[in-house]
């Protein structure tokens, strides 16, 4: 720790630039040059369209209503299984932190089981929990699972000692010093766990509806490949991706309302 | 060595307590602790500490680095068990940390989470206090460490004797009858610990808590205290007691004092002498 401040993020006034800026002309650029080469090396639209049609697309799909339905969907599906998986994630891995028997029994096993890809299970999943939402629920909240239990791990192993201490020196019991140390502690773990376990859901959602499916985006993605809409498939790519990306914006959003601290506990001067 | 002691003892001041001794608050009955090292031999870290705390008194526990004040200190606190003898607190046998004890630590150990006044509160809220009454405590510390208006800061907004301050205020809050300092300055430059070692004066008589206090700067130990345990190497045990009689409020100038020289000096020589054996 060194005796300056360090401030993680420079002001704001000091930049002419935002940030965002190199970055989206970066994609512009890549866009144009695409759109270009599409044009001049006369690629049909069945096997790479033009980024303008895409967009053209993306905004019927809209205008249409035709992707509502399916976002709605995939959006249910990655919802209910991130719940799960950030419900589950916290209490075993609270459990398996602070449990030393379990830390001995249980954990070894879920670590064995984590070897085993989940998007494999798949099919099964779809055999026991149904052809609708239920089974790619649960698919979403399996993969989305393990990051969240596993930060939730770490986030509680790595609690300062002192912090303990001090509780234990106010005579706290175990609830008290888990509530108010242990789990405010473990907060900037947790967040980084469902940063990754939201999109992680996605991803199980999607997998889910290829395996088998009659609505969503990833079923969308199989109809509109079978019939070569090539367009088609990169509009209802760019659907997922706003939807991850909101998705994690708001998790985002959660953390730095809750772990403010932590980006600035570090700065100490005497 | 003792007869040092005794004429130093007898210089004549108008010492606090001085007149009618106050009951003993805490007793060391041989304390040892004994720990298992990396290869699983025992080491001896603390042996047969022996000596009495009075109520209200200000005592300092003066070692070198790393010779066992600390776990001393954490057994008396109640948050080590002592491997033999035992340590009373009001005649009975410390086994846990007591309802009336106040602890802070070298680091200030704040919740980052939580401002100033939510840091000072807590032990009022871990102890079920109703809510207003932890507030009005909590106000009522920080005035007292002198951080009024600072009670919605963040600890990361500011500085590592604020910090303290915030620690102390968060020891104080229940009103303990004593207060366990494990080098709560040893982090800060000299200036910030002149500061709060005069600040500490203050609080400790204006709360009239007994005071233990560990420290490896024997000007600290001298300034601050009645009476300084003077700790030997490992394994650690009390080596000399010096009672330092000088007038309270004591201020910073008199650290320049020839009297106050003849304290540092007899402290450093025990010190020195624990060196030399070592």
């Amino acid at each position: 720790m060194s005796a300056t401040a360090v401030k993680p993020d420079a002001p704001r006034g000091q930049r002419s630039v935002p940030d965002s800026v190199p970055a989206i002309v970066t994609a512009v650029a890549l866009l144009a040059l695409w759109e270009g080469a599409v044009k001049v090396l006369e690629i049909p639209a069945f096997i790479l369209p033009t980024p303008s049609s895409v967009a053209i697309r993306i905004v019927d799909d809209l205008a249409t209503g035709v992707i509502l339905p399916h976002l709605w969907t995939t959006f249910i599906e990655v919802a209910v299984g991130f719940v799960l998986a950030a419900l589950l994630g916290v209490a075993l891995g609270t459990m398996v932190a602070l449990v030393r028997a379990l830390e001995k029994t249980i954990y070894p096993i879920v670590l064995a089981l984590q070897t085993v890809p989940k998007v494999a299970i798949a099919p099964l999943l779809i055999i026991w929990f149904g052809y609708g939402i239920h089974s790619k629920a649960v698919t979403a909240g399996l993969i989305a699972f393990f990051p969240i239990m596993v930060n939730v791990i770490v986030g509680l192993k790595t609690v300062d000692h002192r912090r303990v201490l001090l509780m234990q020196a106010l005579r706290a019991g175990p609830v008290k010093t888990y509530l108010k140390v242990r789990l405010p502690s473990m907060l900037p773990y947790l967040f980084a766990g469902l940063e990754v376990g939201i999109i992680f859901s996605v991803i199980g959602a999607i997998v889910g509806e290829f395996v088998g499916s009659s609505v969503g985006l990833g079923t969308l993605i199989i109809q509109r490949q079978a019939t070569v809409d090539v367009a088609g498939v990169f509009s209802v790519l760019a659907y997922l991706s706003i939807m991850g990306l909101v998705l994690s914006l708001i998790i985002k959003a959660f953390a730095h309302r809750l772990t403010f601290w932590a980006r600035s506990q570090e700065i100490v001067s005497p | 060595m003792t007869a040092t002691a005794g004429a130093l003892a007898q210089v004549p001041v108008l010492a606090a307590g001085a007149s009618a001794p106050a009951p003993v608050l805490i007793e060391f009955d041989r304390v040892a602790k004994v720990y298992k090292a990396a290869d699983g031999r025992p080491v001896r870290a603390v042996d047969s500490v022996k000596g009495e705390i009075r109520a209200g008194e200000f005592v300092s526990i003066l070692g070198p680095s790393g010779c066992g004040k600390s776990t001393l200190m954490m057994m008396l606190a109640g948050l080590l068990r002592p491997s033999e003898g035992e340590i009373r607190f009001k005649g009975k046998p410390v086994t846990g940390p007591q309802e009336g004890f106040g602890i802070v630590f070298q680091d200030a150990v704040l919740f980052p989470w939580r401002t100033v006044q939510d840091n000072v509160r807590l032990p009022g809220e871990v102890r079920g206090l109703p809510r207003d009454e932890q507030i009005e405590r909590a106000q009522a510390m920080i005035r007292l460490v002198g951080l009024a208006g600072f009670e919605s800061k963040f600890p990361h907004e500011l500085s590592g004797g604020m910090q303290q301050r915030v620690a102390i205020a968060r020891a104080l809050s229940l009103g303990p009858s004593l207060l366990v300092m494990d080098e709560p300055f040893g982090a800060l430059d000299a200036m910030t610990r002149e500061q709060m070692n005069l600040e500490l004066q203050r609080i400790s008589l204006e709360s009239g808590a007994t005071v233990v206090f560990v420290t490896h700067s024997i000007a600290e130990a001298a300034f601050l205290s009645d009476r300084v345990f003077v700790m030997s190497g490992r394994p650690s045990t009390v080596r000399d007691i010096v009672t330092v009689d000088l007038p309270r409020p004591r201020a910073i100038q008199q650290m320049n004092t020839d009297r106050f020289g003849v304290y540092v000096a007899r402290l450093r020589g025990l010190l020195d002498a624990e060196g030399g054996h070592s």
